[in-house]
């Protein structure tokens, strides 16, 4: 019965969001296409914290890459979308396998720590890099052409680029929800109980990590090469390590134990962002205060803590 | 005569200044139950350690089944065949009971390699996940988590998370320390009807003395990290230097349990 | 040679200020097992205090220093009863995620009352000129910052090994357990500790005051530098602090000057490099899973 209410409501929302262009203004598709992204940021991020047990402090390194990637390919090559986002992926996978060679090793504080040093070595290279990244004012003036798989769409319109995010972000969530599902997903919540528990049932904790790791940084490509063309910039923010505290922050906010608590984190992160910077400059203020509550209140997140008291009143 | 399953040789473990283990041997024959004795400190749980690759020898060899696992790190230990359970509870509280074993089971038949199956619905897996609960008499508890099931449960529990990596040797680290006398009494049972099974190797750490007489084909005593003796439950029994430095000891904890 | 004299007392005077800062981080680890994500924070809001005491109060610099210190403490005991107390049992994750939380709130409140722009506090008269030293001019608010190091190292160096308190504290940094057996009372120790952590953060910022010029992103850039400092030394050791603040302060006084087109990579990849190989720190304690 709660299944069913629960897949109602699931159904209500895709179809809401697939209706969007429709029946909202510009303002609103801009909002939903930048909550889609960075949902699809944290909820790469949550496969190696909410799952797999890493607090990674570096996770914009990815996002970051994957932006640059796609403004570079399409100012000097001008290929088609799917190809950019496909070559976004492909970097960030490169880059997080290296990382995460040398992170996953070490414990969690060290782990955030190192994490946080590589993000800010890649941040520092985009900055000072100036012949190819162009410093601090980052790659703008790129323009989208075709999508490519020979489908006719104006990329340009915001709507149609709402979209495309739409389809692509949903694409990318049914895999990361299959792998979470999946016998490997199992290992990783298991890894992040009890590592040793899992290599002492023949497991290398190690490589699980790594691959993981890997994972989560070529979703966080992909959300990057998804937000350049949206920004229209690829810029060393995206790469800084405040940009890497955006999906720890959404994932509390959501629920790090549930596959859509970044989702949810990510939606109400930038509607609260974009609501209360209407009216106050100390959005930053308000967001602390609400992160401590989380952490101490609510460590499940607003998903966790809605479920649990709706399955529990309704029993 | 067949070969032994483990050939422990000259096994020693220092740390620092300190010498933990001390050139211990020890040969353990298939389907043959050894349990592992000494006061607090003796080393056991170092030697376990060093056995399950959870730390580096410093000296000495350990060989399973003719192969040299000395020093190899514990996953790859536990693939060619050692299993073990730890002192204190070492599960995976946010998990089913029937998802611990999964876990161990999936690891063990590879699925845990699969990124697009769906593990709830692996019914070979879950099955046989129940089996090894039955086998422990857990299986009504299948569906609760983890870590609201009884103390002596979680130990069952770890138990069959042991035996389902199909070993070739069980480590069993003190497994009914902390439990209740009814509980400790249905354990014993279950480790002797595992053992008479003749499926299993066991070495024992145990200091409840029932229990260790109850179950033990042949009792290693250790003291300070040294072999006291080696031997029957019988010679234990009547071995006089035994009776002083070791079970003599024992009276004095039994007392302690007790006041405490 | 000129050159190198210059940029070995700058590495000095950054790196003992860095140690300031970084010791204070190192300890609350230490100690209570906590990374304060918001030291940073309270390094900047002594600095700011210093600068409403000397700029808007009118008062002298040695003033500042004296009170300004006390005021940040005394806001992280009350961070300390309020909040903290809820996460010392939990994992070092959650210790992370609320003292990011604090560090949100303080920079956005400094933010508020302070505003955005840069500000500027003034060296103390005495202070304020330079002197040769080494073949080159040196301020003396240089050598005052390595002088106030210097002092900090020994006061702490006396600390830890000739007093009571001192040994209280390594003895619940080793084992929260056996201190609490040898009747200390931990819960004093812990909001004790994680005061003077903010104390040394607050020193460290109104010293550096009048060297830098303090905006709202002063402490986010401090509390990574600290980072480096304790992973490079090793986190929670004394003296790694020290040394992960030496070798900090000297990638930038020498790489500013000589290697300027990758000067902000450098730390990084130094902080990286001890982790691949020392993932302890060059003096730290336990650390690979």
């Amino acid at each position: 019965m709660k299944t069913k209410i629960l897949m109602g409501l699931m159904a209500v929302v895709i179809a809401g969001l697939i209706a969007v262009p429709w029946i909202a203004s510009y303002f609103y598709i801009f909002i939903l296409t930048e909550i889609l992204i960075l949902g699809l940021f944290a909820a790469s991020f949550n496969l190696i914290f909410g799952y797999t047990g890493m607090l990674s402090f570096g996770h914009a390194a990815f996002f970051g890459i994957g932006s640059y990637a796609t403004a570079l390919v399409l100012i000097h090559l001008e290929w088609p979308f799917l190809a950019c986002l496909l070559v976004s992926m492909g970097a960030s996978a490169l880059l997080a396998l290296v990382i995460g060679f040398l992170s996953v090793r070490l414990n969690e504080v060290y782990f955030a720590m190192l994490t946080l040093a590589f993000g800010m070595m890649v941040f520092a290279i985009a900055y000072q890099w100036r012949s190819v990244t162009n410093g601090s004012d980052g790659l703008a003036g790129f323009t989208l052409g075709s999508f490519g798989l020979g489908l006719d769409l104006t990329l340009g319109n915001p709507a149609v680029y709402y979209h495309v995010v739409l389809a692509i972000v949903a694409i990318a969530a049914v895999v990361l929800y299959l792998i979470c599902r999946s016998s490997f997903g199992m290992i990783l919540r298991a890894i992040r109980q009890n590592p040793e528990r899992v290599s002492f049932a023949g497991l290398n904790v190690r490589t699980y990590r790594l691959v993981a790791f890997v994972i989560a940084g070529t979703f966080a490509g992909l959300a990057g090469g998804l937000i350049a063309p949206f920004l229209r910039v690829a810029s060393p923010e995206l790469l800084h390590w405040s940009m890497s505290a955006e999906p720890v922050l959404m994932a509390i906010l959501g629920g790090t134990g549930y596959f859509l608590g970044p989702f949810v984190g990510s939606a109400v992160f930038v509607l609260l962002e974009t609501w209360i910077t209407s009216f106050t400059e100390s959005w930053m203020l308000v967001l602390g205060i609400i992160l401590a509550m989380m952490v101490i209140f609510f460590r499940k997140g607003l998903l966790g803590t809605a479920l649990d008291w709706w399955l529990e009143v309704k029993k | 005569m067949s070969k032994p399953i483990l050939t422990i040789d000259n096994l020693t473990k220092r740390f620092g200044g300190v010498t933990a283990v001390n050139g211990i041997n020890l040969e353990v024959m298939p389907k043959e139950t050894i349990a592992i004795i000494g006061p607090n400190g003796a080393g056991k749980t170092t030697f376990y350690n060093m056995v399950s690759g959870r730390m580096q020898p410093t000296e000495g060899k350990i060989t399973l089944d003719g192969q040299d696992i000395t020093g190899l790190p514990p996953h790859k230990i536990s693939r060619l065949g050692v299993s073990r359970s730890f002192q204190i509870n070492n599960i995976f509280p946010e998990m089913t009971v029937q998802e611990n074993v999964e876990v161990v089971l999936s690891a063990y038949h590879g699925h845990s390699r699969k990124l697009f199956n769906i593990a709830s619905r692996n019914t070979g897996i879950q099955q046989e996940a129940v089996e090894y609960l039955k086998r422990l008499g857990i299986d009504s508890l299948k569906d609760q988590r983890a870590e609201v099931i009884s103390y002596g449960d979680k130990r069952l529990l770890e138990i069959a998370m042991v035996l389902a990596t199909r070993p070739k040797l069980v480590l069993l680290d003190e497994p009914t320390a902390g439990m209740t006398p009814d509980e400790t009494r249905r354990t014993t049972r279950l480790v002797k009807s595992l053992a008479d099974s003749g499926d299993y190797t066991f070495l024992i750490t145990e200091h409840d003395m029932d229990v260790v007489f109850n179950l033990a084909d042949r009792i290693l005593v250790m003291h300070r990290g040294e072999k006291l003796f080696a031997g029957t439950p019988e010679e234990v029994k009547n071995h006089p230097e035994v009776r002083v430095a070791y079970l003599g000891e024992e009276d004095e904890e039994v007392v302690e349990e007790a006041n405490a | 040679m000129s050159g190198i004299g210059a940029a070995l007392l700058n590495s000095l005077d950054i790196g003992l200020l860095l140690f300031i800062i970084a010791v204070g981080l190192n300890i609350v680890f230490g100690v209570l097992n906590i990374i304060n994500f918001a030291h940073g924070a309270l390094y900047m809001l002594g600095a700011y205090l210093a600068f409403t005491l000397i700029n808007l109060v009118g008062m002298p610099f040695w003033a500042a220093l004296l009170l300004a210190p006390i005021g940040v403490a005394i806001l992280a005991v009350i961070i300390d009863r309020v909040l903290l107390r809820f996460i010392y049992s939990r994992d070092v994750a959650d210790s992370l995620l609320l003292t990011f939380a604090i560090l949100l709130i303080i920079n956005e409140s400094i933010r508020t009352i302070w505003g955005s722009g840069i500000q500027v506090v003034q060296p103390p008269q005495l202070l304020s000129g330079s002197v040769q030293l080494l073949g080159s001019s040196v301020s003396t608010y240089s050598l005052f910052v390595i002088v106030i190091g210097l002092l900090l190292l020994a006061g702490l160096w006396y600390l830890f090994n000739r007093t009571r308190v001192g040994r209280i504290m390594r003895a619940a940094a080793l084992d929260r357990d056996m201190a609490e057996a040898l009747c200390i009372n931990t819960r004093m120790v812990v909001t004790g500790v994680f005061a003077f952590g903010a104390w040394l953060a607050a020193v460290g910022g109104v010293v550096a005051a009048p060297m830098r010029a303090l905006d709202p992103g002063m402490g986010d850039k401090i509390i990574i530098e600290s980072f480096i400092v304790v992973v490079i030394g090793g986190l929670g050791s004394f003296p790694g602090a020290l040394l992960g603040a030496i070798v900090l302060g000297l990638i930038h006084g020498f790489g500013g000057r000589y290697l300027p087109e990758v000067n902000l990579l450098l730390p990084f990849l130094g902080m990286a490099l001890v982790l691949l190989f020392k993932p302890n720190g060059i003096l730290g304690k336990g650390a690979t899973a």
